[in-house]
């Protein structure tokens, strides 16, 4: 049992459901994440994880239910908004800037400036930037050439970890990581993995969708299935198997509920 | 694994050749390429005609370039967005028909007629940079639309005589003064100066935030090399010119260079030193990546898409200036061309993103002494077309190879 399983969740889904059209992509969805802890969102294709990361990243707006952050209910309607909270996403796609260097990614919207007077002609403080980047950068350990290297002249896993460090610079509390380690190497997904793991020692929520069990087992507290828009099963990943989850995940095998008892 | 890059001031590797050889498979060679060039255009040119390396023909070529070269640093600021503007060269002719019409038909003061001119300039690009951004057309079909209408536009503007001579003595004056010699020297030597103040507080600040600086020679050599190049570009426009000797003395520097260059240190400081600049790359490298970093991406286009117009016009004023007319050609031919294959010849990259202000310069100049050159010579036109045809294609694929190499290095 994690530490924080008697405390209050950062963040917290009640009753979330959200259609398009026809289609019902979540019902009456629960969601908790708490600090300090790494829960795996899993489940096939079309089961609603992405649905339900742009609901907690902001960018879709729910039909019914609550969102809840530190207890209390609140309204997100933009990603803006829910960066503002502290909830992060690094989207698969990561959207970085190829053709600048790691120090101006991560600071990328929220540049550190002097004042000029005039907002877009703020002058650039590129050695605060440059001090700070290399700070987090190395209490993360994240192994890169240089802070001034171009993103393009990075490998994979040393983007992905770049990506992973602009969302923590922040005072982040949650953050949210959509399949991490899709199409890395072995030795790099190992690399995100322990930078996962980093995450959660620094504190943060870290919710993370992945369609690799074995990686899920590898790096997460907690196991939520989702199943056609449903939550189905929860999992405490140390007292699970891979065939329990893969179970649920294809509905052939669904266990009693959370933690045992079916939902 | 790769070694440190050496980036911005800092964090030069001891070994150059190491250096170099890095930034060639990186795909970051930059102007590298373009500098080499230009020597190679000087020995060659040198060595058939010994005209080209002396003060009256490369000040004249100095001139020749500043309309070009200044219509061509609008032409990178698009270019780093990763749009392309067709109408530049039309703009252009159209702002300077706008002035030749205010200040010699209806009699208006200098100052208000190149006002005027800059204004529609500005105009223009506001309206061609929102109708991008709001209709989600492309940059390259509205801006042939311009090239069209603009030229329409500064014909009408022309009226019926076609050609406006102008007389006035200040609008004449911006590109044929010349400045005093010891004004030259002033600009010259506060121009190293402050560039100067500037490396060092860089370099300080660096260090007391125990960041890694390359050594304190190679930040010499830098100001050196710079302030060398201006000092000695100064002394050689200050030189007497005239082949005659006991002639009235032609000397000093044109104003049209001194213009020249203060709109390539404003842009280049803008696009490199604040906010704005950083966010004309990101929209450039990755425009999705830019919104979801709370960037507005409009903003910045219909910005940029004015400021390259406004530059255009004063690209356009500078010619007119220099034939002390404007007419029905004023703008059109190879005025655009060149400007855009100045850009990339530069080392501005057609794939957005990449670049910087400074390519204007060196592109023009490339583009600028092969014409020059080949004048000298008395060769064809036919010839100079083909030569600076296969130059920028030279260029393009040296961006191309390079953006490939980038796309291998690393993963």
């Amino acid at each position: 049992m994690t530490a924080t399983e008697a405390a209050m969740p950062v963040l917290q889904l009640r009753q979330v459901s959200k259609r398009f059209g026809a289609v019902q992509a979540l019902s009456n969805v629960d969601f908790e994440v708490y600090s300090n802890e790494v829960v795996a969102l899993v489940g096939d294709n079309g089961a609603g994880k992405s649905t339900l990361i742009k609901t907690i990243a902001g960018a879709y707006k729910p039909d019914e239910g609550d969102y809840i952050f530190e207890g209390k209910v609140v309204s997100v309607n933009s990603p803006r908004q829910a960066t503002d909270l502290g909830v992060e996403t690094v989207y698969q796609d990561l959207a970085l800037c190829d053709n600048l260097d790691v120090v101006s990614n991560l600071y990328l919207g929220r540049e550190n400036v002097r004042r000029s007077g005039l907002k877009s002609m703020d002058l650039l403080n590129e050695t605060e930037m440059e001090r700070r980047a290399t700070e987090v950068l190395r209490d993360l350990s994240v192994k890169i050439p240089s802070v001034r290297v171009q993103i393009a002249n990075l490998s994979g896993g040393q983007r992905q970890s770049v990506a992973v460090a602009r969302s923590v610079m922040w005072n982040s509390k949650v953050v949210l990581l959509d399949e991490p380690t899709a199409a890395l190497g072995v030795e790099q997904t190992r690399q995100v993995k322990d930078l996962i793991l980093r995450l959660r020692e620094r504190g943060l929520g870290v919710v993370v969708i992945s369609h690799n069990v074995a990686d899920v087992f590898e790096v997460s507290d907690r196991i939520i299935v989702m199943r056609l828009g449903r939550r189905v099963a929860t999992f405490h990943t140390a007292r699970s198997t891979n065939e329990q989850v893969i179970g649920a995940i294809t509905g052939a095998m669904l266990p009693a509920n959370a933690y045992g008892e079916a939902e | 694994m790769m070694k440190t890059q050496p980036t911005n001031l800092a964090a030069a590797p001891n070994n150059w050749r190491e250096a170099l050889a890095e930034r060639f498979r990186q795909g970051n060679l930059g102007s590298l390429p373009v500098i080499i060039g230009l020597i190679i255009i000087a020995i060659v040119f040198q060595s058939i005609n010994k005209n080209f390396l002396t003060p009256l023909n490369l000040t004249n070529l100095m001139v020749q370039i500043a309309a070009m070269g200044t219509i061509s640093t609008g032409v990178v600021l698009i270019l780093l967005l990763g749009e392309v503007d067709l109408s530049a060269g039309q703009v252009s002719g159209l702002a300077a028909a706008v002035m030749a019409v205010l200040v010699s038909r209806h009699n208006l003061p200098a100052g208000v007629a190149i006002v005027g001119a800059i204004v529609v300039g500005a105009l223009v690009g506001l309206l061609q940079g929102w109708w991008i951004s709001s209709f989600r057309v492309p940059s390259f079909v509205v801006t042939l639309a311009g090239l069209l209408a603009w030229q329409g536009a500064r014909l009408r503007v022309l009226g019926d005589t076609g050609s406006i001579n102008i007389t006035n003595k200040f609008i004449i004056d911006i590109a044929n003064f010349r400045l005093p010699i010891w004004l030259g020297w002033v600009f010259g030597v506060v121009g190293v100066v402050v560039y100067a103040l500037i490396v060092f507080n860089e370099y300080r600040s660096r260090r007391a935030a125990e960041l890694p600086v390359g050594s304190l020679n190679g930040v010499l050599w830098r100001v050196g090399v710079v302030g060398a190049s201006v000092l000695a570009g100064v002394a050689m426009m200050n030189v007497n010119r005239n082949a005659n000797a006991a002639g009235i003395p032609i000397q000093g520097v044109p104003t049209a260079v001194i213009i020249f260059m203060t709109f390539l240190i404003i842009f280049d400081f803008i696009t490199q030193r604040t906010r704005f600049g950083r966010y004309v790359y990101a929209v450039g490298g990755n425009t999705e990546a830019a919104r979801r970093a709370g960037i507005n991406v409009n903003r910045i286009r219909i910005t940029i898409f004015m400021l390259a117009s406004a530059l255009a016009a004063c690209g356009g004023i500078l010619a007119a200036s220099r034939l002390n007319a404007a007419n029905q050609s004023s703008g059109d031919g190879d005025v655009l061309l060149n400007a855009i294959a100045a850009a990339v010849i530069g080392g501005t990259s057609l794939f957005g993103g990449r670049g910087r202000i400074w390519s204007a310069l060196l592109g023009a100049l490339v583009i600028g002494a092969i014409a020059n050159g080949m004048d000298l010579l008395a060769l064809k036109s036919s010839i100079k077309f083909i030569v600076t045809g296969a130059v920028l294609l030279l260029a393009v694929t040296i961006d191309a190879a390079s953006r490939a190499r980038r796309e291998n290095s690393g993963r």
